[in-house]
């Protein structure tokens, strides 16, 4: 965007994007969230065996999410927080992927993910009223905030779109190329979409179901096809974490990628946070959801190749 | 080996054997979830395409495809023969490899003959070459307006729909892509 010669173009992309982040803002302020800043640059992001994080010398890494900082923050008290943050994913580079990028990411105590799935519905619907209906939508957009989403386990959701049905600790490769070819083509891309319920295996952060450990209470939020956000009922129970952290670690060191020790920090302050739900929402794939954009180009001002 | 990062439009791999170009390709990855390359790809004897998805990671077959200009000679049987005006090497091509250019070849033509592991599989002729007409049906003198066409012969050996004022032994511009015909060119 940054080199397009349409210089009105530039100046609504602009507005566009700054009055979604101010209504994002405004919505989380109005229900009682307070927004918070934690360090960019840390030694030890979670371990994720499909997230690879950015070295940045000095021993430490570029954030790929604030999630441990602000859980540490929960912990110590600090009730419901959010956080406008720049992350950083290695090698993510495409027609929905920068390798930075901004995430709004918001937690809240005593709550699961089932009020956090009603939460983010209210947060599209009010982020649209406000930041996009005024100035309309760029592109030929398919989606309709209006409509009530839709709510379909990951279950159901393979059973229906793939035929078969992914418990406890499917196939990593078979589950993911289903998602990605079957699933989630198949999902209405006229309304919002939640997909709940993913397989144990798939949530290293969150909490498994109270009536059935084969599956996390983790949900992910589709909107237009895009998805957006991904939120869980936090797992707060420090001997797991640090189990499946090993898991994690283990994974990577077989995929030959760098290990780092783990945040002893967290590991030893989580089992304080207590229940709370979270959600991490990318803000770049909001703005295209919203305004019909065919890309990120769209609707960030500098790309990786930019910048 | 190339990987899935290598992958961008027109990088050749081979798949079951046989040459693919990559025409389209997208990454995609859930946020939880394992890295994927989208692509939708041709085959470059076939012309078939298809789309296919590549884990990261997944190691890809380069093809060993070469194009080289060449002069068109003449035809034995099934078998066209081609020279390489650099080295003087000439190579036979099958009817079948040769495809619909076929009835457009003329001697001393240049086109781009493409080789897979070292074996001629296809031939590219320019997008328009003039040929002459060696039958059709009289034209009508001065009828240059009433858009009505009459099959004519190529000496090449193509039939192609042409306006009823081109006559024998004219020489035709057409298009080889669809084999249309363009315009008459002066002799």
């Amino acid at each position: 965007m940054i080199g397009s010669p349409d210089r009105a173009a530039l100046r609504r992309a602009l507005e566009l994007r700054a009055r979604v982040v101010a209504a994002m803002r405004e919505f989380l302020a109005g229900r009682g969230y307070v927004e918070v800043e934690t360090p960019v640059l840390i030694r030890a992001p979670a371990p994720e065996r499909h997230i690879e994080t950015i070295p940045a010398g000095d021993g430490r890494r570029l954030a790929a999410s604030p999630e441990l900082q602000m859980k540490r923050l929960l912990a110590a008290g600090s009730g419901p927080i959010f956080q406008m943050a720049r992350s950083f994913r290695r090698r993510e580079i495409g027609r929905l992927h920068n390798p930075e990028f901004a995430m709004l990411e918001w937690y809240r105590p005593g709550v699961t993910y089932v009020e956090f799935m009603d939460e983010c519905e209210a947060l599209v619907r009010e982020v649209d009223r406000r930041a996009i209906g005024p100035l309309g939508a760029a592109g030929p957009r398919t989606l309709d905030p209006d409509l009530p989403f839709l709510r379909m386990a990951v279950r159901e959701a393979f059973e229906r779109f793939a035929g078969w049905i992914p418990d406890g600790a499917p196939d990593d490769v078979r589950f993911f190329a289903d998602l990605v070819d079957k699933v989630e083509p198949s999902l209405p891309n006229d309304r919002g979409v939640f997909l709940y319920r993913y397989p144990a295996s798939q949530a290293s952060l969150a909490r498994p179901a109270p009536d059935d450990p084969s599956v996390a209470e983790r949900f992910e939020m589709y909107l237009g096809g895009i998805e957006v956000a991904n939120a869980f009922t936090e797992l707060a129970d420090p001997a797991e974490q640090r189990r499946r952290f090993e898991a994690e670690r283990a994974a990577i060191a077989a995929a030959g990628r760098d290990t780092y020790p783990f945040d002893e920090a967290f590991l030893s302050d989580v089992g304080r946070m207590g229940l709370c739900a979270g959600a991490a929402l990318g803000v770049d794939r909001l703005l295209v959801a919203l305004t019909g954009a065919a890309s990120l180009r769209d609707v960030l001002p500098f790309t990786w190749d930019d910048a | 080996m190339y990987d899935t990062s290598d992958i961008r439009k027109n990088l050749k791999i081979t798949i079951d054997g046989n040459p693919w170009v990559v025409v389209d390709f997208q990454f995609v990855k859930p946020g939880k979830g394992t890295a994927f390359t989208r692509t939708r790809i041709k085959n470059m004897i076939t012309g078939a395409v298809l789309d296919r998805t590549f884990k990261s990671g997944e190691k890809l077959q380069p093809a060993d495809v070469e194009e080289r200009r060449m002069q068109f000679m003449y035809r034995e049987g099934d078998s066209f023969w081609f020279m390489d005006s650099d080295n003087y090497e000439q190579i036979a091509v099958d009817a079948p490899h040769v495809g619909d250019g076929e009835g457009f070849l003329a001697e001393n033509l240049v086109v781009d003959v493409l080789f897979f592991n070292g074996k001629p599989i296809g031939v590219t002729l320019p997008t328009f070459v003039e040929v002459e007409l060696a039958s059709c049906e009289p034209g009508l003198r001065g009828d240059t307006a009433s858009g009505g066409t009459k099959p004519a012969k190529l000496s090449t050996g193509a039939v192609v729909q042409v306006p009823l004022h081109v006559n024998e032994g004219d020489r035709i511009k057409i298009d080889t892509r669809d084999g249309t015909y363009v315009e008459r060119v002066r002799k």
